[in-house]
């Protein structure tokens, strides 16, 4: 048999000694790497993404992963990723697909930003026993505010004010579509979306009938391949968004690949089993922000005029399009820097497309303001925000609230092994095989999710207190409250903040 | 019930539409209809709606039910990501028609654009059908994943050709007919020619036989023709394209 040049990733090792031969890891693994030899446990490495299902899940902790430690003899220009890619490449002639965000060292800027806090000169505030505010609402904001009296001696607001997407707290979770997603990770973000007083996002898949009863607390996408998108899905939701790109694969299209698309997927999505949902590179309807305009306005339309995001990739000129993209009618701009995860995408692609969310969301912030319509949309930061503290970076550098994709799979067991187009994710989360899927229990893992989102909260109001701020909406583009550590003064300047020590 | 759409913006004039639909109105006829878009955006009620001009971009978008008259040509992007319903055109209809159309039926009596047909899916029962009397241009059924597209180049004269090129590229679902000859130069990669068997015969007989009714056409000269039937080489047209 032809034994490929790849050398495996990693070592998956059994401590024979340790092994009670349950058989566990052989039920467990996704992935075949575990098969049973008459008297105990077969390992083929080749297989292992290192998942670690297997290894939380042995009784006796008998397994052990590794890196597989094998050399390659050292080269400055030839990594051994760069070495093992072409390998493969020699060895199939295709294009290598790959998933979650951008495994590229690019500068994380975040972690070259410090948030401001009081001392002496201006009180902060305890979080724990004063009132703090996370509440946000997504949507246009009108130009300005007419009271007019109320018959009562008070004031009542005259303005129309065009319909918001409630918030109880400032984190979104991030479009992922069923297909891409389990039927089951789908309903654990809609039922902690609904604990947690937020919205989970369709993704283009479609909107499974299960998850009808969720509609306060969901976003649905019409994406270029249309998948799934009628008149009662469209009004399924708080809100439609419209998918133009993706952080992790700018300017192309929506992947599903085949071993995804089942027969209850092939129903939702209405294609045929087992075909690749390929959506198109754009929607044909839209090759400029005049028809992204007749696209909102259909589906406003369709909804009775309800708020509409338009979800962009952040490139190079991202903030000319998100002007566009606010003047065209959006009520929300859906920013995905180029670390955003994504089920499935070309590795080429993913790794060396668009920009990053930290430079996207401050230059995007910053033309809105300076053309004066800022307040026309909500701005939704998203693309690899690891933390509350990236949180409430992206708030100040101008962003209304931060969307979560991958750090909610983490929080359902994801490891971010990287496989999610294969579709054989051991923990549940990515696949659509019936005995992987049923591993994960929407009412557990939507606690994790909601378990999550609060720390998070809780985190954000004490970086708030410390700031002596008392509402997050007082945060929000407040770039004076950040400092920069080790950035060149041009990037400085974009971010529109300042040196520490200034 | 007669609306005279002259000078009204698409807003207004679909919010009369819809509450007239909403109050019980069965058949609504628009006059003066001038470049509107949006007519019968995700209207769900089994209503019949005649179009008296040229409606804008975008008639029946997201339709669910309707059917939808136009007594002259319409512009791009009909019934886009349509349900249900039908959507009768007598004259041209322009780019991107049917895009995405998951169900129910449009019949346009002479020529169409570019792109008609893009990515139509369908459901074991639940398939969309175009028909085209006339000839399409570039990328007709592109991305096709179900359902039916018929063209038929009634006013084609001799020798010319129907379909345009890049045709059925990317398809991987569903089906097209074609009244005539296609040339192998103008087929998409993904696409293969078939012979017609009794069942495709039936449909075509179905489908035209409607067709005919609507347009006051001869359904037997219609189907004297020798019709080229064009399927999908995979389901998978791209599964080779990736290693994992």
């Amino acid at each position: 048999m032809f034994k490929s040049f790849v050398p495996p990733e990693f070592l998956a090792e059994i401590d024979q000694g340790k092994c009670r031969k349950c058989r566990r890891c052989i039920q467990n693994c996704g992935w075949d790497v575990y098969s049973w030899g008459g008297d105990r446990v077969l390992a083929d490495d080749t297989k292992c993404v290192a998942c670690q299902r297997c290894y939380l899940f042995c009784p006796e902790e008998a397994i052990s992963i590794k890196s597989n430690p094998l050399a390659f003899k050292e080269h400055p220009a030839w990594s051994d990723d760069h070495r093992k890619k072409i390998y493969l490449q020699a060895e199939t002639g295709g294009v290598l697909l790959t998933s979650m965000g951008a495994s590229t060292p690019y500068p994380i800027l975040w972690d070259n930003i410090l948030i401001d806090a009081c001392q002496v000169t201006n009180p902060s505030i305890d979080p724990l026993r004063e009132p703090m505010e996370l509440r946000t609402y997504l949507g246009r904001k009108p130009d300005s505010l007419e009271f007019e009296e109320d018959g009562d001696g008070g004031l009542k607001l005259k303005t129309d004010v065009a319909p918001q997407v409630k918030l109880d707290t400032p984190f979104i979770f991030a479009p992922m579509s069923y297909g891409a997603l389990s039927l089951n990770a789908h309903k654990s973000l809609a039922m902690a979306a609904k604990e947690l007083g937020i919205v989970m996002n369709t993704g283009e898949g479609g909107l499974h009938q299960d998850l009808y009863p969720y509609r306060d607390n969901i976003i649905v996408q019409c994406a270029s391949g249309r998948f799934g998108v009628h008149s009662e899905y469209l009004n399924a939701g708080v809100a439609v968004e419209i998918k133009i790109g993706q952080g992790a694969k700018p300017g192309i299209g929506g992947h599903l690949p085949g071993e995804k698309v089942g027969m209850e997927v092939s129903k939702t999505r209405m294609i045929p089993q087992g075909t690749d949902a390929l959506s198109p590179a754009p929607h044909h309807d839209i090759y400029s922000i005049e028809d992204l305009r007749q696209l909102i306005y259909a589906l406003k339309e369709a909804t009775d005029y309800k708020p509409v995001s338009v979800k962009i990739a952040a490139v190079h000129n991202v903030a000319a399009i998100a002007s566009g993209i606010v003047r065209a009618g959006a009520d929300m701009v859906y920013l995905d820097g180029a670390r955003g995860g994504t089920g499935a995408a070309p590795t080429i692609i993913r790794d060396h497309l668009g920009i990053p969310i930290e430079h996207a969301v401050a230059a995007v912030d910053d033309r809105l303001r300076q053309e004066g319509i800022r307040h026309m949309a909500s701005i939704i930061a998203a693309g690899g925000i690891r933390s509350s503290a990236d949180a409430a970076k992206a708030i100040a550098l101008g962003a209304d609230v931060v969307s979560l994709g991958t750090a909610a799979l983490i929080a359902m067991g994801c490891r971010v092994c990287g496989k999610c187009y294969t579709g054989n994710c051991s923990w549940g989360i990515t696949t659509q095989r019936p005995e992987l899927t049923r591993r994960l229990d929407p009412e557990i893992f939507a606690e994790r999710l909601y378990n999550l989102i609060t720390a998070w909260s809780r985190e954000l109001k004490e970086i708030l207190g410390a700031l002596g701020i008392n509402a997050v909406e007082s945060l929000r583009g407040n770039r004076e409250r950040l400092r920069g550590v080790g950035l060149d003064s041009l990037t400085l300047d974009i971010l529109g903040i300042k040196p520490a020590g200034r | 019930m007669r609306i005279d759409a002259k000078g009204i913006y698409y807003r207004e004039l679909n919010r009369i539409l819809r509450e007239a639909i909403a109050s019980g109105e069965k058949e609504l006829v628009v006059d003066n209809v001038n470049g509107q878009r949006y007519i019968a955006d995700a209207v769900e009620e089994k209503v019949t709606i005649i179009v008296n001009g040229v409606p804008g971009n975008d008639l029946g978008v997201f339709m669910n039910g309707p059917t939808v008259i136009v007594n002259d040509s319409a512009q791009d992007a009909v019934g886009n990501t349509m349900n249900q319903g039908k959507i009768v055109i007598h004259g041209h209809a322009g780019d991107v028609l049917g895009y995405g159309m998951r169900g129910g039926k449009m019949f346009i009596r002479d020529d169409v654009g570019y792109r008609v047909g893009i990515h139509m899916k369908s459901y074991k029962k639940q398939v969309p059908v175009i028909v085209a009397g006339g000839k399409a241009g570039d990328f007709f059924g592109e991305y096709m994943a179900g359902g039916i597209l018929m063209l038929l180049g009634l006013n084609a004269r001799d020798g010319e050709m129907l379909a345009g090129d890049y045709l059925g590229t990317g398809m991987h679902g569903g089906v097209i007919y074609v009244r005539g000859r296609v040339e192998k130069h103008q087929l998409g990669a993904e696409v293969g020619e078939v012979d017609l068997d009794d069942q495709d015969q039936q449909l075509l007989q179905e489908h035209l036989g409607e067709f005919c009714e609507d347009f006051d056409l001869d359904l037997k000269e219609v189907m004297g023709t020798k019709f080229t039937k064009l399927i999908p080489i995979s389901s998978r047209p791209y599964g080779n394209l990736y290693a994992y």
